[in-house]
């Protein structure tokens, strides 16, 4: 818990050579520990749900920032609140259910009642019982507001800060991704579900992961094994000019390679095979649906979201963290609320391509824990990064990992400064 | 079977299952006494399980029936939220075979070993050309170091026909209780 915070001193070098992240910062629980105060609880807009998912006044929704519980509830005005799911009389959890409907958040400990807005309405015997005991007259019921979260929503996006001071929500992300926000989240959704991945490994390695075009078509061997991928698929990669966030995205409408050229680039690929046909190739069919003609976009967006669109498969991806080696993701699939019946159905076997039984995506769980498991004691062991050149920003292609350097630039200075987040 | 009622099918009125509804203990069924009954679908779900956890998976899509059939893993968050989507969802012979292929050659996984248990099978309603069936599992998952923990736990409900002599799935759907997949989920449950 205490490991000298000096171990922070620039632990990362850039050369020409590569940019080196050391991997204590995978296992080490004081990073643990200041990434929950200066990120997922300091200048940041973490992600907490879908609007859609609280249709109805009263209903709320029970999750974490970082490894913070937090209740979402909307009023019974219609109005969204974010409040840390601890009862202000003796921090026992406030909700304990996933999700639901209600008037009021009753602790069931002592039975303090909240309102909706965070006010506390009712202290059993607050003024004893037949002249016994009761609250002193101090007390005042005023003073126990439940603790409030900035909110912030955008396009049916729901975000929370701990933070007064972190800048508001459309500039913290940037024109870049409000644009990608606006134009996946163009109209009403419908949810479909949620996945949750349990997967012991730090929460970062997942954000390298979702920040790295360069492993796509190497890990993940779905569509090079059915013979269907084109690694050479036009793309870009694009970041915001903080480096919080990220943008990857490839179109299906660029000019298809050849047989020989995909050949040349999968010659030392270990499962490039045109021996195998899918029997039923209906689980790729889809509908384009976007002007962009877009086939991937892969949206990290600092410190705890994803949004994704792969064909007609759309969902957001929230981590949650539980410790230094372990992380959720909860993943919600979601379509339009206008889709017609064979677009449900579209969506529904195209979702057999992502999630922890994705076909295309399963890896991504394997390839964070073989990272843990590894560098366990090799904390001061370095990662290289050095595809694409040793630099972030943004490029018009995919082969790179420049927004990993990014990413890391970013922690930095989330990590040792606090105040000095404007670049 | 039209898209619509693929969807329909799942729709909030399957939410609460009345598990405690069971068939008269009298019934036949394709000529076979209950008690016939009973046994031959244990024995095709112990087939069943004996096919997935002794990696014989490419047998796997032989247990539904040929023409059209639907195999589908849902967690039962989102079954007693009325939300359709499911983790796997396969609905012919060749997105069966389709996942096998995939798991075999391109999906990189830990080595990991399942181990089924049934038990609680319980013939819920007896029509002319189908069984609607309901039973408990559990999967073990035994990891490479050795360690065996509950990878999942959940209920079969399965719509069971006869086909050219044997019993065959025509639907099977996987209700997990378990919605946090511990890392990632490629064998078929």
């Amino acid at each position: 818990m205490n490991a000298p915070m000096t171990s922070f001193a620039k632990p990362w070098t850039a050369n020409p050579d590569g940019y080196r992240v050391p991997y204590e910062v995978f296992t080490d629980q004081a990073y643990y520990d200041q990434e929950q105060e200066h990120i997922f609880r300091g200048e940041t807009w973490s992600f907490v749900g879908l609007d859609a998912e609280l249709p109805n006044n009263g209903d709320f929704k029970s999750t974490a920032i970082g490894d913070t519980p937090v209740i979402v509830t909307r009023d019974q005005t219609g109005q969204l609140h974010v409040f840390k799911n601890l009862c202000m009389h003796r921090g026992a959890l406030l909700v304990r259910e996933s999700r639901g409907n209600t008037k009021s958040f009753d602790c069931v400990y002592h039975q303090w009642s909240f309102d909706l807005t965070g006010v506390l309405r009712g202290v059993p015997m607050r003024r004893g019982v037949r002249g016994e005991g009761g609250m002193p007259p101090a007390f005042d019921m005023a003073n126990f507001r439940l603790d409030a979260l900035r909110v912030a929503v955008m396009n049916g996006l729901i975000f929370a800060s701990f933070s007064k001071s972190v800048e508001p929500l459309a500039d913290y992300l940037g024109e870049g991704i409000v644009a990608n926000i606006q134009r996946i989240f163009n109209r009403p959704i419908r949810i479909m579900g949620d996945y949750r991945q349990y997967i012991h490994g730090n929460w970062k390695l997942y954000a390298e992961n979702t920040r790295d075009p360069y492993h796509g078509s190497l890990l993940h061997l779905f569509h090079s094994t059915f013979g269907l991928y084109r690694a050479t698929q036009k793309g870009f990669t694009y970041m915001d000019p903080s480096n919080r966030h990220c943008l990857l995205k490839a179109t299906a409408s660029a000019a298809p390679t050849s047989a020989s050229e995909d050949q040349e680039v999968y010659k030392d690929v270990r499962s490039y095979n045109t021996e195998f046909h899918l029997q039923d190739a209906s689980v790729l069919a889809g509908r384009p649906e976007f002007e962009d003609r877009a086939s991937l976009v892969i949206n990290a967006i600092f410190p705890n979201l994803l949004i994704q669109q792969i064909a007609n498969c759309l969902a957001v991806r929230q981590s949650v963290t539980h410790a230094p080696n372990a992380f959720e993701i909860v993943w919600t699939l979601f379509g339009y609320a206008d889709d017609d019946e064979e677009m449900q159905m579209i969506r529904m076997k195209q979702s057999n391509l992502v999630g922890p039984a994705g076909l295309i995506s399963m890896e991504d769980g394997e390839a964070v824990e073989i990272v843990q498991d590894a560098v366990i004691r090799d904390g001061k062991k370095t990662s290289v990064l050095a595809m694409g050149g040793v630099h972030s920003g943004s490029v018009d292609h995919m082969i790179t990992e420049g927004p990993i350097i990014g990413f890391w630039e970013n922690y930095a200075r989330y990590l040792n400064l606090g105040a000095d987040l404007k670049k | 079977m039209s898209s619509s009622s693929l969807l329909s099918s799942q729709s909030a009125a399957s939410r609460k299952d009345k598990s405690s509804v069971m068939v008269p203990d009298d019934f036949m069924w394709q000529g076979y006494s209950a008690l016939e009954t009973q046994w031959r679908v244990e024995r095709l779900l112990a087939r069943y399980v004996a096919c997935i956890d002794d990696d014989n998976l490419e047998e796997w899509p032989s247990f539904f029936t040929q023409d059209a059939c639907r195999y589908e893993i849902i967690t039962r968050e989102n079954v007693e939220r009325g939300l359709p989507l499911t983790l796997v969802f396969c609905i012919s012979q060749g997105m069966l075979a389709d996942r096998i292929v995939s798991l075999r050659e391109a999906n990189i996984y830990p080595q990991r070993w399942y181990r089924h248990i049934v038990s609680s099978v319980m013939i819920q309603a007896v029509a002319e050309d189908h069984l609607e069936v309901q039973s408990h599992y559990v999967v073990l998952q035994t990891r490479r170091n050795g360690q065996t923990s509950i990878f999942s736990a959940g209920k079969y409900k399965d719509r069971i026909v006869f086909q050219n002599g044997e019993l065959k799935f025509s639907e099977k759907r996987v209700v997990a209780d378990t919605h946090s997949i511990d890392t990632l989920l490629v064998s078929p449950l």
